[in-house]
């Protein structure tokens, strides 16, 4: 009973953060400088780690595509089963997965850390409110960033997915096959859900681990505490959400 | 050594009169631990009012809502007439509050913490600002220290930047925690005097919450004293001085007694 009520505690602040945080998005205009920087945090330093992922997720498949695929005959399809799967569930995913993990969890450190340290209760003295000058510009950073890190992810899974199909000697198909197919059967729809899925990760991503930073309470023990909450419950609403999305868009635009 | 303030920075509104805080029967709660019982007491525009008492006897816990960080059980606080717990009060009135640590942003120079509160409430063009925040510095004697992060600060100089962000503000109504804790007693003096001269400079009124007997002896108009939550009296330091209750008197005046230590007391 006491775990419910906490767990309706963190949603009802979230959402309270939300709301208030949409509130102040006409501010972003008066904070150019924080909001580039977010760019830069969640969008720059993020991008290296998601295309050697990307790079080596779209080899895999094609290495267990080919693998499979060519007992029956159909090695030519592997170009639309990597792009496919890049685009519509992995791209997305593994780019949430990589924000959760490499910025989710700097920002529930950072804001707890100042949590702790009386920084937040020195800015609402101040009159000025956290929402706006710490979760806003992380949330239209992300916004913007999610679909960029994506498109990348999903083009360097591809091209992963193209050497593999052609250096691999059991596979061994051209390039030119390998993206004939993929442009065969992929529609901009794919892509497109597959935005959609990494727009709502990310910012359900960055608002989780900001309320769960700025809801820390004592000492520096609970920063690691509130760090390992905010990833845990990031990783398990990316999954959650996951199933939840494709079931929507997939009656929203069936194939 | 005594501390001087410089006169008031030229363009500082002192039209914007100091603000008297009235707390009514405030009672606070955490769970079954009764922090706040009933509490109290007014402090007049312009005056020093110290609170004073052991620790974990409810002090900072006090101070926060006057600032509204925290939600009182039942009571309330007015500022002016105007309820604390009220948003719309802190932008009426402007408050300061030095905390205990300091509370810098540590991302941030002594100067950009300085600037902050001007920067993201629109107060003057890049210049005033730099005007202001310099002039706040030169009254506390931290000329040098504008590029340097709060890290790099000995206890004294978080103080005293803490201090000087709250100045910047040019606030009604400042609040300071535990100035004194862990500074050395000549640091300690320093402060005390800081904070007497920002009275007579600026006419804010100020509430200050310590155990530092020699802060509150000697700058406060008029002392509060809160035990386990109550408080227990508020006088000026003479009278408190004259006081024969043996609560007070323990605790403005302990004697050592090292036949039958207190530790061993509390112990039994």
């Amino acid at each position: 009973m006491k775990q419910l009520r906490s767990i309706c505690d963190s949603v009802g602040a979230t959402v309270q953060l939300l709301v208030r945080s949409i509130g102040y998005m006409g501010t972003l205009p008066l904070q150019p400088g924080r909001f580039i920087e977010q760019c830069y945090m969640v969008g720059y330093t993020t991008l290296p780690i998601v295309a050697i992922l990307s790079f080596f997720i779209g080899s895999v498949l094609a290495l267990e595509a080919g693998y499979s695929m060519s007992g029956f005959g159909a090695k030519e399809f592997i170009g639309s089963l990597v792009g496919l799967s890049m685009a519509r569930e992995l791209g997305p995913m593994m780019v949430a997965i990589l924000l959760a993990g490499r910025v989710g969890s700097a920002i529930a450190a950072e804001l707890a850390s100042m949590k702790v340290y009386q920084e937040i209760d020195a800015l609402e003295t101040m009159n000025i409110p956290p929402a706006r000058m710490l979760v806003m510009p992380r949330l239209a950073a992300v916004i913007v960033m999610m679909p960029v890190l994506t498109i990348i992810g999903n083009i360097v899974g591809w091209f992963g997915g193209a050497l593999v199909s052609s250096h691999v000697k059991f596979i061994d198909i051209d390039s030119q096959t390998y993206f004939a197919a993929l442009r065969r059967y992929m529609k901009f729809k794919d892509v497109a859900n597959g935005l959609v899925k990494a727009e709502v990760f990310g910012f359900v991503v960055v608002l989780v681990c900001c309320s769960i930073g700025l809801k820390t309470r004592g000492g520096p023990r609970e920063i690691g505490a509130s760090v390992t909450r905010a990833v845990v419950t990031s990783l398990i609403l990316i999954l959650v959400l996951d199933y939840a999305l494709t079931q929507l868009l997939l009656l929203i635009s069936p194939s | 050594m005594a501390f001087c303030v410089p006169p008031a920075h030229p363009e500082a509104s002192r039209e914007v009169p100091a603000v008297g805080v009235k707390v009514e029967n405030l009672v606070k709660n955490f769970g079954a631990l009764h922090v706040l019982k009933n509490v109290s007491f007014e402090v007049k525009a312009g005056e020093i009012f110290v609170l004073m008492g052991p620790s974990g006897s409810g002090k900072s816990v006090l101070l926060r809502h006057i600032v509204a960080l925290e939600q009182a059980t039942s009571g309330r606080v007015t500022i002016d007439g105007h309820d604390a717990a009220l948003e719309e009060t802190r932008e009426h009135v402007k408050i300061g509050l030095v905390f205990q640590a300091g509370a810098l942003f540590n991302s941030l120079s002594v100067y950009d913490n300085l600037a902050l509160y001007l920067r993201e409430h629109r107060i003057g063009t890049e210049a005033q600002i730099s005007e202001k925040v310099r002039h706040a510095l030169t009254i506390l004697s931290l000329e040098s220290t504008g590029k340097e992060y709060p890290s790099d600060l000995s206890g004294g100089m978080k103080k005293r930047v803490a201090i000087a962000r709250a100045l910047v503000m040019e606030p009604q109504l400042l609040l300071y925690d535990e100035p004194t804790s862990e500074l050395d007693p000549v640091m300690s003096a320093t402060i005390s005097e800081i904070i007497a001269s920002l009275k007579d400079q600026y006419h804010v009124t100020s509430i200050a919450v310590s155990h530092d007997r020699d802060l509150a002896l000697n700058i406060a108009d008029r002392i509060g004293i809160l035990m386990g939550g109550e408080l227990i009296t508020v006088g000026t330091p003479a009278e408190l001085k004259e006081s024969k209750d043996p609560r007070i008197v323990d605790f403005l005046h302990p004697k050592f007694d090292l036949h039958n230590p207190r530790f061993k007391k509390l112990e039994t």
